[in-house]
């Protein structure tokens, strides 16, 4: 089966939809779960990043790409990809102009005095938090271009 | 941990490389590419790495299978080999 063959099939049928409308929350909420549990267990920013983006992927390939980006703007995309960047160097930067170390979390305990030991845990969660808007933000946009050619337009 | 099985999933991984770099058909490879991957993530999470083991199955059998197929979609073949 050819490439062009295969994108004139159409839509997937109604098993499939309905199967991905049932199963994308469920990827979606795996994906927070990695997400906030990254820093004491297997998982973290960068894999659950990349599990919510497949959500946004499979949405993408089970339907079609305007139903996808109906959901998940392209603008939206670049906000949230843009802030989770914001996010991670904001926390680093953050810490350093408070008088530790770039990324040095204990310093924020002069926000909020948690204990310098607390911080750490809480610090490294918000930098996984930006790390996994980022990454969804980039997996999603890079299979939209991919897809459609750059243009947007018309998916796979 | 246990050797017989790190065995087993290492001969399953080289058979599975050999046969992605010498498959003709794009399509093929990339699924054969993704079972790799996939017993790569076995092997790691048999080892005990977990967290690369995740990222091996998040990445390496999902995210860029799915990207190597949509490459695949966007090219023709002009040879006839």
């Amino acid at each position: 089966m050819t490439g062009e063959q295969m994108s004139k099939a159409g839509t997937s049928g109604i098993i499939v939809e309905m199967a991905v409308r049932i199963a994308t929350p469920f990827i979606q909420l795996f994906g927070m779960y990695v997400i906030a549990h990254g820093h004491y267990s297997p998982g973290g920013g960068f894999q659950g990043g990349v599990i919510l983006g497949s959500a946004f992927i499979l949405l993408g390939i089970a339907f079609n790409q305007e139903m996808a980006l109906r959901y998940f703007s392209e603008r939206v995309n670049s906000i949230l990809g843009s802030s989770g960047a914001l996010i991670y160097v904001g926390t680093a930067v953050v810490c350093a102009l408070l008088g530790g170390l770039f990324l040095d979390y204990s310093a924020l305990d002069r926000v909020l005095p948690l204990g310098p030991v607390e911080w750490r845990s809480m610090g490294i969660f918000v930098v996984e938090l930006g790390v996994g808007l980022a990454v969804m933000s980039i997996m999603t946009s890079l299979f939209w271009d991919l897809g459609s050619g750059g243009d947007l337009e018309k998916g796979l | 941990m246990m050797w017989p099985l790190d065995l087993l999933i290492l001969a399953l991984v080289v058979v599975c490389a050999v046969v992605t770099i010498s498959i003709r058909d794009l399509l093929a490879a990339t699924m054969v590419f993704s079972v790799y991957s996939f017993l790569m993530c076995l092997l790691w999470a048999e080892m005990g790495a977990v967290d690369v083991s995740f990222t091996e199955a998040t990445v390496g059998a999902g995210v860029s299978t799915v990207l190597f197929i949509a490459a695949i979609l966007r090219t023709t073949r002009r040879s006839k080999d």
